[in-house]
């Protein structure tokens, strides 16, 4: 198994998608619309950056399609459903510690507000 | 939606198939939404972008792919590189050649715009040679089209001073030859019309190199003084580094004077002009313009522009036909390696291909598309094809310095082909073009069928003659054979030259100039004194057996041209005239035919006589005893005295005129300076480079201002007139021993893999009784088909490139056929060479193995 520290630092695209895809399996547009909706409309992703991302992150194993699809009311049969394996969990985790560590230096150092 | 999926294909195919849907979908639903421009805009540059990232996360993930496949075929690794390092390092090579000689700019600026004016005797056939000082004033006083325009011609002069005299080359040039080139001295000043009035103070430009040798740093040569030629020269400049005008070898540049006699006589030939074109006028124009003016002064002097006219070349045209011809002509041949290369390198792809089609059929099977699998092997050859560029570049580096000899000594610029930029961009747009070349037919092939057939069968198709690597190895076979033919056509040439007569015997004969500096020598007395001191003492040397002056040696002076007329008659017969004192023909062994040599008697106060040589005596008294006849030659007339054989003096490959030798002590006084005798040949029993520290000590005892220059074996002289064609010689001879063994190589890839794919056959053969002979044959017979095939092709192709260079093979024929039947018989010979191993192999075949392996 790889080690997640491997991928450290993460390109901030794919920690998006990796919490994007954190509750639950979506598809290409619900994840622009979730990483839209997270960050207040700052971060919009657009199709080629989103699936370059995918792409990549299908080879390094963080994400998986997936085979089971909501309800057919609501499927659209030109989408592929992605959801996020333990490896990428494990991945988004450590990414997670190493902003919070970055966020305790910077308080030490009073570039960020808040107590160390 | 269309106009999306239009731009979506900028990214590769693959990712459009996996995910172009879904992009589309996602538009789709941001149209819905958004604002129609702004989305357009995002999207429009974030494809761009995204689409250049996505090429190059594939690229890295290919070159990765590549690497290791590479690493774990060391061997197929290692040849292909060799492969494509020769044909790219043969044609980087040839190239940085072909750059340096004909296509890089002159390094002045605009150089496009510098033009070479010249005289044309159009009824001597002289096209392009050099005019008088009335003409060129003329010439510059009549025009218009010019920006500016100069003059020079060539000078040689003794320089003096505390340490040993030496010999300096260089150039006299009017003050508008540096402005017209467009160089300034880099300190100094240059020179201004006030420096050409007669009686102006002795100046001097030196070259970056002599004042660096001369005084240390080159800025501090300005101010200082020099001897030239017993008179003080103060430097007022120098030239940057670098700079050599006209020829490589000019070291220094004084002002152009012109006496009052230059301007009278107008036929006196020896002005070299330079010429810049106004800024708008085109060089149809100003040729137009000067050949006008040429025929208004034919008009105005009838007399000594009888037959003359004016033209103009561009300055980077002033190549001899020749010297471009062999520089093509070696590009050419460097293709020719390249080409072999190529298939070479296509015939190794497809057979590594052949041994991976289960590997590509497996990958195909689970889902690869087409086109990334193409990708990923034209990566490879890309990846085999940078190794062999890289390689190829150095090599190419190495070999550069030994192709100076090819580029010819006229045009200024250095000896040695630099290696900068542009041969960086040739070789990486060559080594691109040959990794498409070679790797996108196996590429394709190998995608090709790879389908459920692939994994099932181990062996390829049962006795099928793979018919686009044959003819691969076909165009191999040709290459090479047109290659040997033409090395081999030039090898002949080459033997035919070295076994010109020149009409002397050059061995065991020393030779050195002391070019006799004026004005002291400009009287008759100290020059007949010097030479008879120097002589008697150097034929009191051991060893020696003859020794003279002439003015010239044969094959280093192109000149002094003068027509000679017959009393009464108007013919004129244009004959090379050379002052000597007695012995020479001796030295030389020149057989003396008729008559008498030069002696010591023959001075200013006894008649004028000369020895011609056999072709002027028949041209002028044909069937008649020429001695005792009389004839005018450089305004006197002579009486001849002795007839020799004619010899070689311009060069041993072209003719030359016919020869008049006249005594040393009849050089006019003041007059014909240029002729007084400066060259001096020894003849010794043994050895003759060992006299030279004793001959410069009588030199310089004799006159210790007196420079020595050129001391070289008479042998030397000649063997270097074979030179540039030995170097040549040597050049295709690489190329197509490089041919050769690719070639072999080829042909015994090819029946390796035609034994290889038959051994189920030949198997059954031997089962059902064949011999081993017939198997053996059977190969053999299939790679001298190839062979034969291979020859046939190239014989065309060769007589056409033959006749294309006709200019340099010296009445060699085209289509010899000895040349030829060699090529095809080595050709042959090493189609064999490289059939026999695998058809030894298919000979050795064990029927029984091969049925049980089924």
């Amino acid at each position: 198994m790889d080690d997640p520290s491997s991928l450290l630092p993460l390109p901030p695209v794919t920690f998006h998608i990796l919490l994007a895809l954190a509750e639950e399996d979506r598809h290409g547009y619900a994840i622009i619309q979730d990483v839209a909706a997270r960050t207040g409309g700052e971060l919009k992703l657009s199709a080629g950056t989103l699936y370059r991302s995918i792409q990549r992150m299908l080879e390094q194993g963080l994400i998986v399609e997936t085979r089971e699809r909501p309800a057919p009311e609501e499927d659209d049969e030109r989408r592929r459903y992605y959801r996020i394996t333990p490896f990428g969990a494990d991945v988004a985790r450590a990414e997670a510690r190493r902003l919070a560590q970055l966020v305790k230096f910077a308080r030490e150092s009073g570039f960020a507000p808040g107590r160390a | 939606m269309e106009l999306y999926r239009l731009l979506l294909h900028l990214f590769p195919a693959s990712f459009r198939a996996e995910y172009g849907e879904e992009m589309c979908a996602v538009f789709a639903a941001r149209r819905r939404r958004e604002n129609a421009l702004a989305l357009w805009t995002a999207e429009i540059f974030g494809t761009a972008a995204n689409a250049t990232r996505v090429h190059f996360d594939l690229l890295r993930q290919d070159l990765r792919w590549t690497l290791r496949s590479l690493r774990q075929s060391p061997a197929f690794t290692l040849t292909a590189t060799t492969v494509a390092a020769l044909g790219i390092g043969a044609t980087t090579a040839a190239f940085i050649l072909l750059d340096h000689v004909l296509l890089r700019p002159l390094p002045y600026p605009d150089p496009q715009q510098l033009v070479t004016p010249c005289l044309t005797q159009y009824t001597k056939g002289y096209f392009c040679i050099q005019t008088s000082p009335p003409n060129f004033l003329d010439w510059r006083a009549l025009s218009t089209s010019f920006q500016s325009m100069g003059a020079y011609t060539s000078i040689s002069v003794n320089l003096s001073g505390d340490s040993q005299p030496s010999r300096l080359d260089g150039s006299a040039v009017d003050s508008a030859v540096f402005r017209t080139l467009g160089v300034e001295p880099m300190a100094g000043r240059g020179l201004t019309p006030a420096d050409e009035r007669l009686g102006a103070p002795n100046v001097v430009l030196l070259s970056e190199a002599l004042a660096s040798a001369l005084f240390g740093r080159a800025t501090d040569a300005v101010g200082r003084r020099l001897s030239l030629d017993n008179q003080v020269y103060t430097v007022i400049g120098v030239m940057p580094p670098g700079f050599a005008y006209p020829t490589r070898d000019a070291q220094l540049w004084t002002p152009l004077r012109f006496t009052p006699r230059d301007y009278a006589e107008r036929d006196n030939l020896y002005l070299n002009v330079v010429a810049r074109l106004r800024p708008g006028v085109s060089l149809e124009q100003a040729r137009g313009e000067i050949e006008l003016i040429g025929k208004q002064l034919e008009r105005a002097y009838p007399k000594e522009n009888a037959g003359v006219s004016a033209t103009l070349v561009r300055m980077r045209d002033l190549i001899s036909p020749r010297s471009r011809i062999i520089v093509l002509a070696l590009f050419g041949a460097a293709l020719c390696v390249l080409l072999i290369a190529c298939t070479n390198l296509a015939n190794l792809l497809f057979a590594r291909a052949l041994a991976r089609r289960q590997e590509i059929a497996v990958r195909v099977a689970i889902g690869a598309a087409r086109e990334r699998l193409i990708r990923q092997l034209l990566t490879e050859s890309l990846a085999l094809a940078l190794a062999g560029g890289l390689l190829g570049l150095a090599l190419a580096a190495m070999v550069t310095p030994s192709l100076a000899l090819l580029v010819p000594v006229n045009l200024p610029v250095p000896a040695r082909p630099s290696i900068d930029w542009r041969a960086f961009a040739f070789a990486a747009a060559l080594t691109a073009a040959t990794s498409v070349a070679f790797g996108v037919g196996p590429a394709l092939r190998s995608t090709r069928n790879a389908d459920a057939n692939a994994l099932r069968s181990r062996a390829t198709a049962g006795g099928r003659v793979d018919h686009l690597r044959a003819a691969l190895v076909l165009i191999e076979v040709a290459c090479t054979v047109t290659l040997l033919i033409g090395a081999g056509l030039l090898v002949k040439a080459l033997r035919r030259v070295e076994a010109v007569d020149p009409g002397f015997r050059a061995e065991s004969v020393l030779t050195l100039r002391t070019t006799l500096p004026m004005p002291k020598y400009q009287r008759a007395a100290p020059r007949r004194e010097f030479y008879s001191r120097v002589l008697a003492e150097a034929r009191a040397l051991p060893n020696v057996t003859s020794a003279a002056y002439i003015s010239f040696l044969p094959f280093t002076f192109r000149g002094g041209i003068w027509p000679v007329t017959r009393p009464g008659q108007q013919e004129e017969t244009p004959v090379s005239i050379r002052y000597l004192t007695p012995d020479f023909f001796t030295t030389l062994r020149i057989p003396l035919l008729r008559g008498r040599d030069v002696t010591d008697r023959d001075d200013w106060n006894a008649p004028f006589v000369a020895v011609i040589s056999e072709s002027l005596a028949r041209r002028l008294w044909p069937q008649q005893d020429p001695i005792g006849r009389k004839f005018n030659v450089a305004f006197f007339d002579r009486t001849v005295v002795g007839v020799v054989r004619d010899i070689s003096v311009r060069s041993l490959e072209g003719s030359s005129e016919p020869q008049v030798y006249l005594p040393s002590d009849q050089v006019p006084n003041g007059g014909l300076i240029f002729y007084a005798p400066k060259d001096l040949v020894i003849r010794a029993s043994d050895n003759p480079a060992a006299l030279l520290p004793a001959l410069r000590r009588i030199i310089q005892a004799a006159d210790p201002e007196q420079a020595i220059s050129g001391e070289r074996l008479l042998e030397d002289i000649v063997a270097s007139e074979t030179g540039p064609r030995r170097t040549q010689l040597n050049v295709l001879g690489v190329f197509a021993a490089i041919a050769f063994l690719l070639a072999a190589i080829g042909i015994h890839g090819l029946l390796s893999y035609a034994v290889s794919s038959r051994t189920r056959e030949v198997g059954v053969r031997v089962a059902l009784g064949a011999q081993r002979r017939d198997i053996l044959g059977m190969f053999l017979r299939q790679g001298l088909l190839l062979g034969a095939a291979g020859i046939a092709a190239a014989v065309p192709l060769a007589y056409m490139a033959a006749r294309a260079m006709q200019a340099l093979l010296f009445g060699v024929q085209p289509g010899d056929p000895a040349i030829y039947a060699a090529a095809a018989a080595l050709a042959l010979a090493m189609t064999i060479a490289g059939s026999l191993r695998p058809a030894l192999h298919a000979a050795v075949i064990d029927p029984a193995a091969t049925i049980r392996a089924e």
